[in-house]
């Protein structure tokens, strides 16, 4: 990764921060799906990038998140669990030939199909962990299940749509 | 000796991931007591400005809303002025006496940034230790109860929410002054459940929720809701109530803060009666 597109994409995070707290904090549509953008931010990292570094980034981002949603460990714990399972996930979906190692996983690198396949059950377990914890002892696993299912499908919707108006196509060589 | 180590370095990621994920699971344990002081949320200042901010904006768009409303609560409480002035006699007057006089003091504060979507709602308010916001006073809406004050920063303060699954309101029905305590269940905003209210009390529908004089925070009579379903139940001795909460916490602007002047000496009581004091 060369300084450029290192500041660009720490660049991209902060954006994503921003939206994630001033709007999509107070949104959530039909009272289920919340957008978890943010999350985009540790889904993008590059393939090669060291587990340690990314678990770290995850934990701090996410704590980050935590204060501003007043729910303190409970973004931290869900995306450093996503940032754990990542390198598995990312290995068990490997296209035949394997990945250019210093590819990242975003959508105009790897196309529409395998980009779902890649962040749909990543943003499903970050729901699920997220609204598991939130309902501790209070809700079924019912209302868990239906707000991480539709949270999940707004915020792969979002992720997607952020990524088609706003993502440069980088230029094949 | 070379081999576990390099056993363990092999598994270093999976431990920094048990590590951090214990550090998380231990921030949410230690935050989520009610009654526990939180040393990491928006009352921090470097947050709380953000957030302040944020609301300067978008509240300048409800400022309309917001002035009706309280043009209406003006003009009730001008209503009940009148009410009081029109008994000239100086001897319907009970005697002033110092307790009677500041049970409670209010003062006003703005709501900056508060959830909805969680089980364990909070609000942060744009007040905090410098205009006089302790740990523990209530708050309020002319609508209704909102919730109570869990921690304090120089300039801000975090408040929970009625919505909020750890928080028990002690509250009566006002027709039958049957005392009762209200816990949010998770579900909707607009409601929540009364518990504690034993089988043989006769209520319906349509009946007033208070606060209680049992309250050691809210002064007695404090709107809660209207009570919309009332079944048996599972409980075998108690009602399963639900109550319609006046507040629409989707619209909370500007709210009232109420300290409890008598809470020390209550509390100091309570302590030499042995009796824990429940909010």
């Amino acid at each position: 990764m060369n300084i450029r597109s290192l500041i660009t994409f720490i660049f991209t995070g902060i954006i994503l921060l921003i939206v994630q707290v001033l709007f999509l904090k107070n949104l959530a549509v039909f009272g289920v799906a919340m957008g978890f953008l943010y999350l985009m931010f540790i889904l993008d990292f590059s393939i090669s990038v060291n587990r340690m570094n990314l678990l770290f980034v995850a934990f701090w981002v996410g704590l980050l998140i935590d204060i501003f949603y007043q729910t303190i460990g409970m973004h931290a714990a869900s995306a450093t669990l996503v940032a754990f399972i990542r390198p598995y996930w990312l290995k068990a979906i490997s296209p035949t030939g394997g990945y250019d190692e210093t590819s990242r996983p975003d959508l105009h690198e790897m196309g529409l199909s395998w980009y779902i396949s890649y962040s749909f059950p990543l943003f499903f377990i970050y729901s699920f962990l997220f609204f598991s914890i939130d309902q501790w002892g209070t809700g079924g696993l019912l209302g868990v299940l239906n707000k991480s299912l539709f949270s999940t499908i707004f915020s792969m919707l979002l992720a997607i749509l952020v990524q088609v108006l706003f993502f440069k196509r980088r230029r094949r060589i | 000796m070379l081999r576990i180590l390099q056993f363990l370095y092999s598994l270093r990621a999976f431990l920094l991931f048990l590590l951090l994920e214990l550090v998380a699971f231990w921030l949410i344990v230690s935050n989520n007591s009610p009654q526990g002081a939180a040393f990491f949320n928006s009352s921090n200042a470097v947050f709380g400005s953000v957030l302040k901010t944020q609301s300067d904006i978008t509240q300048f768009l409800d400022l309309a809303g917001a002035n009706e409303e309280l043009l209406k609560q003006n003009a009730e409480l001008l209503s009940r002025l009148e009410k009081i002035q029109l008994s000239t006699d100086s001897m319907a007057y009970p005697p002033l006496d110092s307790s009677f006089v500041a049970a409670h003091e209010f003062s006003s504060a703005r709501v900056i940034s508060q959830t909805l979507r969680f089980a364990q709602n909070h609000l942060t308010l744009d007040k905090g230790e410098v205009d006089g916001v302790k740990v523990g006073m209530g708050v309020f809406n002319h609508s209704g109860i909102v919730g109570r004050i869990k921690s304090v920063s120089k300039n801000y303060s975090v408040a929970i929410s009625v919505l909020n699954t750890g928080l028990l309101v002690s509250s009566k029905i006002k027709s039958t002054e049957v005392y009762g305590s209200i816990n949010w269940d998770g579900k909707t905003t607009q409601e929540a459940k009364m518990l504690y209210v034993p089988r043989h009390v006769k209520t319906q529908p349509g009946d007033t929720v208070v606060t209680s004089g049992y309250n050691a925070i809210f002064p007695e009579g404090i709107w809660v809701g209207v009570i919309k379903k009332v079944e048996q139940g599972s409980d075998q001795n108690y009602l399963d109530i639900t109550v319609e909460l006046s507040t629409d916490f989707s619209k909370i602007n500007y709210v009232y803060l109420v300290e409890n002047n008598q809470l020390p000496e209550l509390d100091s009581l309570y302590q030499e009666a042995e009796l824990i004091n429940e909010y």
